[in-house]
């Protein structure tokens, strides 16, 4: 295991650092295809997003990521020392695992650094430069950051108002799909609520202002509908999330509008998003069945609440990786014996067979049974003669001397042929 | 007898659900949230196979015993939860019905044996046997709706008082999928049950002839047919959904259970021939 991360991120460096650092989409199969001509890189994967700039190793010691980025972006490695963050073996496992669950981002939790991992895997995985190690931390680091997601509630609450709103909103009508938004007072925030409804899915929108020209030019960016704002009551019947922003300074919806709404549309749900202060719809209008009132502070208290529950949930997900990168650990601990033990068969083998042809050529004709008997009895010796070593060599992976009995063993049967571990 | 013990060993797979259900409302099913559904999924096939050699036991397909109407009810009740599931993939409903087909498989497994009480004479096997399924399934459908406008009233108060995304009701479906879910419920289940109620009358009137009819048993049918129709008519027409329609529901559930009930105090609808 010799994985060696080094990078930037949001938290290490200030901006103007990321982006000296991050490489354009088109660049990256240069970068990757540079990386591994490092010497002493064996395989390479380089990570930029808006927040980060990663290169991903697997190297021997002594090769040089701090030089390699200096050199390749021109920048003097002096300056960037304070700004980079490096981790190797361990460290570095817990750090992709992180990376890739999401607990390392800007805001925690969110959903597109895993497919931002995925897209740099693929691509340096089809550029050669990935094989066995990386293969199998970054395989592990996608199952870690799955199970990170359905283990915990980390990426299931909103944080900002727009999203609260929206969430909300599918808590009500399950599917935005065929629902109609209608906003009144047509300003910037009423804007931003309504594109994030409408990336969600709501198809109708219909806007009234007190100034008409406002409310037909925002509905027309919308492909939607501009209704009189003396309709307003009128108009309402036809909503079902209704998106307050005006700067009215009594309510325009009052209990009895509620009222007559509800009856309007037959009982169906409304869900008011209120972000007028002050307020646009009377809080009493939320005591009606059916009526959903929420205003700045109640969709602000939501998304802090979100943001305490995903601090908890990120708590939890630092420990399911903990877990992960011992079992990942001791799972490469324990490849890492793999070919001693398949060339310590091999020589066996080798000394068996050379064995029983010497002794057939002396023993002149001989039945089958006589065979299969010499061949069991031989097989038999040395499958009784290696099960010690062979334990040994497999339980001894978290053994402080683990490599002195793995070296120990490999000297005493004189296995030169494979690579001397590590 | 064999019946008997496939039913036991399904029964302890519902166990899990009736576990799930429970500590649902402790907050700390992580563990049972993966194993319920498999658990109680594998319990559905022994009880299906305990009914079918049951039947064979039996000699009849009709239920002979009020238990062994009781592990029919408990099976219908399980195929309209994974109904349920596979359209809206809405587990909570499980917290109503893995209870209640915990108790009455149970009630099943603890005396149900085929050869227990007399088989009534039935008027004609065809008959109970549609009559028998058009019901079951009408209850089954009607203790959905029912479940459906109780947990509407929890998403409802969830989302007014603003209790937040987190907890563990956050987790119910959204209010339109319940009201979706209670609403098919409604307008599936009610032919069943109107066409399972004319056909027992077809059947007792063929048997008792009028008398019948004065029944306590009829009677609350009866009573539980007209507040459905009710809960069908008002959501249809003006659309009630959350408080009104659920004390409607209630209602309506509650005549069920009295109708159901009847069984033990009716004169005439019983197992054990008058």
């Amino acid at each position: 295991m010799n994985f060696h991360v080094i990078g930037v991120n949001h938290n290490s460096a200030p901006l103007e650092v990321r982006e000296r650092l991050a490489v354009p989409e088109a660049q990256l199969p240069d970068a990757v295809r540079s990386l591994v001509q490092q010497p002493g890189v064996d395989e390479g994967m380089v990570l930029s997003t808006c927040n980060r700039v990663e290169v991903l190793t697997s190297a021997r010691n002594g090769a040089d990521l701090r030089g390699f980025l200096g050199s390749y972006f021109g920048v003097n490695p002096a300056a960037l020392n304070s700004h980079i963050y490096e981790f190797q073996q361990r460290e570095a496992v817990r750090h992709v695992f992180r990376v890739a669950s999401s607990l390392d981002s800007m805001v925690v939790g969110e959903p597109q650094i895993l497919g931002q991992v995925k897209e740099a895997y693929a691509l340096a995985r089809g550029l050669g430069a990935i094989h066995s190690a990386l293969d199998a931390l970054l395989s592990r680091a996608f199952a870690v950051a799955k199970r990170v997601r359905s283990e915990t509630a980390i990426g299931s609450s909103s944080v900002s108002i727009a999203s609260v709103a929206v969430q909300l909103a599918e808590k009500i009508f399950g599917s935005l799909e065929d629902k109609t938004v209608y906003l009144v007072g047509a300003g910037k925030m009423a804007e931003l609520a309504a594109r994030h409804l409408i990336a969600h899915g709501a198809k109708n929108i219909i806007v009234s202002n007190r100034t008409h020209e406002r409310a037909v030019e925002l509905a027309e960016s919308f492909g939607g509908k501009a209704a009189p704002f003396e309709l307003l009551h009128e108009t309402a019947d036809h909503a079902d999330i209704i998106l307050t922003s005006t700067g009215a300074p009594e309510p325009l919806f009052r209990r009895e509008h509620g009222e007559r709404l509800r009856k309007g549309r037959r009982n169906r749900p409304v869900f008011f998003i209120d972000i007028a202060v002050p307020r646009n719809v009377h809080p009493d209008v939320n005591k009606l069945d059916g009526m959903f009132v929420y205003d700045v502070d109640d969709l602000q208290s939501v998304a802090t609440d979100n943001a305490a529950e995903r601090k908890k949930e990120a708590e939890r997900a630092e420990k399911i990786i903990e877990l992960e990168v011992d079992r990942f650990a001791s799972r490469m601990k324990s490849l890492a014996v793999v070919p001693t033990i398949l060339s310590l068969q091999e020589y066996c083998e080798t000394i068996r067979q050379a064995e029983v042809d010497r002794i057939r050529g002396k023993l002149g004709t001989i039945t089958p049974e006589q065979e299969a008997a010499i061949e069991a009895m031989t097989r038999g010796i040395i499958n009784k003669l290696l099960h010690t070593p062979i334990t040994t060599l497999k339980s001894s992976t978290d053994h402080p001397e683990a490599a002195t009995i793995h070296e120990m063993i490999r000297r005493l049967f004189n296995l030169n042929t494979g690579n001397p571990k590590e | 007898m064999l019946p008997l013990f496939w039913l036991r060993v399904a029964l302890s797979l519902y166990g899990v659900g009736l576990l799930y259900a429970l500590a649902s409302f402790w907050g700390g099913r992580k563990v049972l949230t993966r194993i319920t559904l498999p658990a109680v999924g594998l319990g559905m096939v022994f009880h299906f196979v305990s009914i079918i050699e049951n039947a064979m036991f039996s000699g009849t397909w009709a239920p002979t015993s009020m238990h062994g109407l009781e592990s029919l009810l408990a099976f219908v009740l399980m195929v309209f939860f994974f109904i349920v599931y596979a359209r809206y993939r809405a587990t909570s409903p499980g917290l109503a019905v893995f209870p209640l087909v915990f108790w009455l498989t149970f009630s099943a497994s603890s005396y149900a044996s085929p050869t227990e009480p007399s088989a009534p004479i039935f008027v004609s096997l065809q008959w109970i046997y549609i009559h028998v399924a058009l019901i079951l399934i009408g209850y089954s459908a009607l203790f959905f709706s029912f479940i459906a406008s109780i947990l509407y009233l929890i998403q409802e108060r969830n989302l007014k008082t603003k209790a937040g995304m987190s907890g563990f009701w956050s987790r119910l479906p959204a209010l339109a999928t319940i009201d979706e879910i209670g609403f098919k419920c409604l307008i599936w289940g009610f032919p069943f049950m109107t066409l399972g109620l004319i056909a027992g009358s077809i059947l007792a009137e063929a048997r008792f002839g009028t008398r019948y009819f004065a029944d306590p048993k009829i009677l609350l049918s009866g009573l539980m047919w007209v507040v459905y129709m009710v809960l069908l008519y008002t959501r249809w027409n003006a659309g009630w959904r959350g408080r009104r329609a659920a004390y409607l529901a209630t209602f309506a559930f509650a005549a069920a259970v009295l109708a159901w009930a009847a069984n033990n105090f009716s004169q005439t609808h019983r197992f054990i021939a008058p």
